[in-house]
């Protein structure tokens, strides 16, 4: 049967750029249908009744129609606009991370509704987290385990022995731990790890949010968690995800303001 | 798609390529463009290719506020009848264009040469941030007006912005955002709508 002409999907905007006059292609994340494009027409002009239901991190109900090379979204009605992220540029800036790590990780047009419940918790959750950091890490963590990437934490990759009591590594080639005499035979590099990192690393992938939004974590150890995970993404991806430079741009700016006041 | 074709004379060729290169110019076009000016009258012509030469040995950025400008400073900058302690940011020239089209504004620009766009890779070390901070700190400036698009790109440019002069002490407002004229309520969105129930004013 051929499919309809039109369709509806909820979805969230992930990605945007610029085409022709006043179009803009988008990327949309959907729960049914995964990651999809559509051309949107007229965007950029200030009267378009599109526009504000089709920013990016808006999370929408799309409807689109089907086009010979792509399609083309027609109709556009806001169901989370969130707010509170969008007004805070820390909040924000980590919502564009995150969007651009699905987009990243994620085939065109495959569905996979866990990532989109993800994304769309965690988006959700950044205006109400304690610590947006911790919630950046469960995410990349949680998105590498549904993208068929999760990193091997509870035994050595290469011997499959459990990890010794303190110093293991982190080899992102291999996908995951390796235990300290796996890495002396020097076939991966590998990053050290430190026990309690390991462990936070483990809480944070198998835990629930609930639980790890309320458990006392350490940033130092948080901190450790965050380049490990860094240069694990940067492995998978061959390149690096350009809004954490801006992250990382923003945080420090902040660590200079709070030094001046 | 090679766009030459072995039939026309090199010349031909050659301009057809340089005007499909355009934005908004498709190959059709651009051959149209070219068979027009072949038949064009020479003064025509070399007047077009006058412009063109002149419009990169005859401009420079502004060296006040990085506006397009004839000489060292843009026609905004010399004018002595304007407000030199009202600073509108922008995000390219033709911004300016518009606001001075609607004629009410009397203050000075800065153009920021583009927006910060994190997943594109522009952060804030690339557009000209830091020569409105050297020209905010050099004093005689009491407001600077937040004027970036109302995109997402433009609202954490104006958030990165506000951020950092914050400390120099100058009142920071931001452009009003609300219903466009013309336009109907039931097609607002929620950012829209909050901002203009916000920012509601006496009538």
């Amino acid at each position: 049967m051929n499919s309809p002409r039109t369709y509806q999907t909820p979805a969230i905007v992930i990605k945007k750029t610029k085409l022709g006059e006043a179009d803009r292609i988008l990327t949309l994340y959907s729960p049914t249908l995964g990651k999809i494009q559509g051309v949107a027409k007229a965007v950029r002009k200030p009267k378009s009744k599109l526009s504000g239901h089709l920013e990016m991190l808006t999370y929408s109900q799309v409807t689109l129609v089907r086009g010979k090379n792509i399609d083309t979204i027609i109709g556009s009605q806001t169901l989370n606009a969130f707010l509170a992220v969008k007004n805070d540029l820390s909040l924000l800036s980590c919502a564009l991370y995150m969007a651009e790590i699905v987009s990243q990780f994620t085939p065109a047009e495959t569905e996979d509704s866990r990532i989109f419940e993800l994304l769309l918790h965690s988006i959700e959750q950044l205006s109400q987290a304690d610590d947006i950091n911790r919630l950046l890490r469960y995410f990349e963590l949680h998105l590498l385990h549904q993208a068929g990437y999760r990193p091997e934490l509870g035994k050595c990759v290469l011997c499959g022995k459990a990890p010794m009591t303190g110093i293991n590594s982190f080899a992102p080639s291999a996908g995951g731990i390796l235990c300290p005499s796996c890495q002396r035979l020097g076939r991966h590099y590998g990053y050290s790890i430190s026990w309690d990192g390991l462990g936070i690393m483990h809480f944070l992938q198998d835990g629930g949010w609930e639980s790890v939004n309320v458990t006392p974590i350490d940033t130092t150890v948080l901190n450790e968690v965050e380049r490990i995970l860094r240069s694990y993404i940067r492995h998978l991806l061959e390149k690096d995800i350009k809004s954490a430079a801006w992250l990382d741009s923003i945080r420090h700016d902040s660590a200079i303001l709070r030094l001046a006041d | 798609m090679d766009k030459t074709s072995p039939l026309a004379a090199d010349a031909v060729n050659r301009l057809i390529q340089e005007f499909s290169k355009l934005p908004g110019v498709g190959p059709k076009s651009a051959q149209r463009i070219t068979y027009y000016l072949l038949r064009a009258s020479t003064e025509q012509t070399q007047a077009l290719a006058d412009a063109l030469v002149s419009l990169r040995q005859k401009t420079q950025l502004c060296t006040c506020c990085y506006n397009i400008a004839d000489g060292d400073k843009c026609y905004i900058c010399r004018n002595p009848q304007r407000n030199s302690s009202q600073v509108l940011i922008v995000e390219q020239p033709q911004d300016i264009l518009a606001l001075e089209h609607m004629g009410i504004y009397k203050g000075h620009y800065h153009v920021l040469h583009g927006a910060i766009s994190p997943t594109e890779g522009v952060g804030g070390g690339d557009i000209r941030i830091k020569e409105l901070l050297d020209r905010l700190s050099a004093g005689g400036i009491s407001e600077v007006i937040i004027g970036t698009n109302p995109t997402l790109e433009g609202d954490t440019t104006a958030m990165y912005i506000k951020r950092l002069i914050t400390p120099l002490g100058l009142r920071v407002t931001r452009l009003a955002r609300g219903l466009p004229f013309g336009s109907e309520l039931e097609y607002a969105d929620d950012v829209t709508l909050s901002r203009a129930i916000e920012g509601r004013q006496e009538f």
